[in-house]
């Protein structure tokens, strides 16, 4: 039969193909740092990064904005709650809050939080100082820890906003991961 | 080549084959595979089509009537998920098994075995999708793009469509491998590169895309799977995952999936319009490269179906004029069509029809994307009927018509017998009816601010609904029609000459006596 199917060269052509796939199967998961490192560079993204603090600071005394805390825990057995579960403000004056979180385990875990805001773009006006998401958190078995947040909400929050919510979910690291960062 | 053809035909090739089921389980033969392509398709293509009857009967009126919203959320993502990847790409490739060998006058697909695996994947995949229906939770939910939060949330049906995906990402990559070979090394003697039909080129073209995007598919859904499953947080927010960043994988591969749907069609229409306008297709040349420059830039314009995600100024911008460039070639190839039809002598049976309605309604859909494109009214428009209006003109009127316009031109050198000119008239007519009743009206629900995947909706956006869903059932039911002219042109249809069409060119009508017979240019043609 006179027919040229499964030569060599085809051969060759199917496997630097096959080759080709594979590699673009790896550079899929090649964005995931990439993306990363794009957020990093270009600012987009950095909740878990403390913010400047601004010499002047206008405080907004006619404004009340009310902070809803709340606090999540995925996949690891600690208890996680904020010590009061919403505070009153003015916009642009420091605020402190405090969580705590407590490992009801018997062994050593590490933890990282990771902040969420409503609503949407409230990154832009919240300013974080000081906040247990920046680093990991080790505990030992049944140890507590008090930990708080500093923060400013920026006066040129948009006048329809009343109330916000920071939300903070903590997962477990790996062991020896460090902090994520973005 | 024995070791190839050595079992079910050897040397004794004309007509020996293993009959009845085995006959297909087994075959080899591009032809066979080509056959079960297409009817696999079409039977998705009517699986998809049940749940757009669904989803449309449920949006005749405002108000639950039918669909309880968990299960029609599920209805619009397996209709996406089978559209897209059981019907249109699946219909697309058997028409490369069928068409690409006989039209470089090949004996058969460069890897005959990858032939039959990459097609007896995809039952395998379709039954998971389809079988997710029946599992507790039920099938998928979360839209055909499959974002998380919810696909990461999902239960047991999710995960049947990530291993679904995956297999018809497999099936996919195999049989562009094999197209790609087929074509760069199995071309007749002096069928050069230039020389190829326009359908070779957009399906090597075609091919190289898939090969460049569908692993990175598997990728994102392999990172959903172990999200889920795994405790990564590849997508997860709660776990320091980024779901945009989905979005951003997703789109990479989603956007020239779009048009890995298209540069087929573009193909088979570029050959139906110059076989019946009797002149040789315009600016061969620029075709070619106009196919290429929208393959390229298909790959760097995914975000703009993000503009609402989030994203820097420049970003918006450099992905607003990208995704506008596209238009240029697009418009080089509209041109083309339009100026081989110029001073040709035109006659208008079933394929030049579907072919033309196809250039009408998809330059449609061309500008309706161009205005998606433009960021602050996508801003407006994304997420409702506007997109889509948007994407059916370019994937039913598009896609789907340039199928409909290649099985009536190439069915007689299939079957070896004619369609039923008038029925296929018929089926033309009713289809562009019915098609521009049930989609152009979504255009000012769109803009109206009717969003998509929402099972009820405001009163105000009654009366079009009505007229849309009226379309959808007209349209549903003439594409029965077209498998009743289809069957009755294989049982009893009239014999058809070699040559049908006086104007066809390419080597299956000059050179092939109709129907082709089962082995055909075992000895190559030599085109000069
Ligand atoms: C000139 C050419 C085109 C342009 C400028 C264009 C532009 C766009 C834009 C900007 C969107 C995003 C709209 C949104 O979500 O708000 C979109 C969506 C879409 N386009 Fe196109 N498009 C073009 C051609 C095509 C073609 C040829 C196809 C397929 C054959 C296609 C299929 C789709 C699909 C399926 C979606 C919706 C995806 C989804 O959200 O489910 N487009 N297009
Ligand atoms: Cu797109």
């Amino acid at each position: 039969m006179v027919s040229n199917t499964d030569t060599k060269a085809n051969n060759l052509m199917k496997k630097k193909l096959l080759i080709f796939a594979l590699i673009m199967f790896v550079f899929g998961f090649a964005l995931v740092p990439f993306y990363e490192k794009f957020c990093e560079v270009t600012g987009v993204n950095n909740l878990l990064q403390p913010d400047v603090r601004v010499k002047e600071n206008r405080v907004d005394e006619a404004r009340w904005i009310t902070v809803e805390l709340d606090a999540n825990t995925r996949g690891l057995p600690w208890q996680f709650k904020p010590l009061q579960s919403s505070v009153k403000i003015h916009p642009g004056e420091p605020v402190d809050v405090m969580y705590e979180i407590t490992n009801n385990s018997d062994r050593e875990i590490n933890g990282q939080a990771i902040p969420s805001y409503s609503p949407r773009n409230l990154e832009k006006y919240l300013k974080k100082f000081e906040c247990f998401c920046f680093t990991k958190q080790v505990l030992k078995p049944n140890e507590t820890r008090q930990m708080p947040v500093q923060f400013v909400i920026e006066p040129d929050l948009p006048p329809e906003i009343h109330t916000v919510t920071i939300s903070y979910t903590f997962f477990e690291l790996p062991d020896g991961a460090s902090a994520i960062r973005k | 080549m024995a070791a190839v053809h050595g079992d079910a035909h050897s040397h004794g090739h004309d007509d020996h084959h293993p009959s009845g089921i085995m006959r297909w389980v087994t075959t080899t033969n591009h032809k066979d595979i080509g056959t079960m392509y297409l009817w696999f398709s079409f039977t998705m293509f009517l699986v998809g089509g049940f749940l757009a009857m669904g989803i449309r009967a449920e949006l005749y009126q405002p108000g639950i009537q039918i669909l309880e919203p968990e299960l029609f959320n599920q209805f619009t993502t397996l209709h996406g998920l089978i559209m897209v990847f059981g019907a249109i790409m699946p219909a697309f490739v058997g028409f490369a098994n069928w068409q690409v060998p006989m039209m470089i006058g090949a004996p058969d697909m460069a890897f005959a075995r990858m032939n039959n695996w990459s097609f007896w994947l995809l039952p395998v995949a379709a039954t998971l999708l389809v079988s997710s229906f029946f599992v507790p939770g039920g099938a998928a939910a979360g839209g055909w793009t499959f974002y998380p939060p919810l696909s990461v949330q999902g239960g047991l049906g999710v995960d049947l469509m990530i291993f679904s995906v995956h297999i018809l990402g497999a099936s996919s990559i195999m049989g562009s491998i094999n197209i790609i070979t087929t074509i760069l090394n199995m071309r007749a003697p002096g069928m050069t590169l230039m020389k190829m039909p326009m359908f070779v080129w957009t399906w090597l073209i075609t091919a190289y895309l898939l090969v460049l995007v569908m692993p990175v598919l598997a990728g994102t859904v392999t990172m959903l799977l172990t999200d889920r499953h795994f405790g990564t947080s590849f997508f997860n927010a709660a776990g320091g995952g980024d779901p945009v960043l989905f979005q951003h994988v997703f789109w990479f591969f989603g956007h020239p999936e779009v048009y890995i749907m298209i540069l087929p069609a573009f193909g088979i229409v570029s050959e139906i319009i110059p076989t019946f306008s009797r002149k040789p297709l315009f600016g061969y040349s620029s075709m070619v490269y106009a196919t290429a420059s929208i393959a390229i830039l298909s790959c760097v314009v995914w975000a703009h179906h993000m503009f609402t995600a989030g994203m820097p100024t420049v970003g918006q911008l450099f992905f607003m004029y990208a995704t506008m460039l596209i238009a240029v070639p697009t418009g080089v190839k509209v041109f083309n069509w339009t100026a081989t039809m110029w001073q040709g002598s035109m006659t208008f049976e079933t394929p030049m029809l579907f072919s033309i309605g196809f250039i009408f309604l998809f330059v449609l859909g061309g500008f309706s994307g161009v205005i998606c494109a433009i960021v602050p009214i996508d801003i407006q428009v994304q997420d409702t009927y506007y997109v889509i209006a948007h994407f059916h003109y370019v994937l039913v009127s598009g896609a789907l018509f340039a199928l409909f316009a290649g099985a009536y031109y190439w069915i007689p050198k299939w079957s070896g017998r004619m369609y039923n000119e008038t029925l296929g008239k018929w089926h033309f007519w009713l289809s562009m009816f019915f098609f521009n009743l049930t989609f152009f009206v979504q255009h000012f629900l769109g803009l109206a601010g009717m969003p998509r995947r929402i099972p009820d909706y405001n009163l105000q956006f009654a009366d079009f609904n009505m007229v849309s869903s009226i379309g959808a059932f007209g349209f549903g039911l003439t594409q029965l029609l077209f498998l009743y002219i289809m069957i009755s042109c294989i049982r009893s249809g009239e014999k058809a000459p070699q040559k049908p069409w006086d104007g066809a060119t390419t080597l299956e009508w000059t050179h092939l006596p109709s129907p082709a017979p089962y082995h055909s240019f075992e000895k190559p043609p030599v085109v000069n």
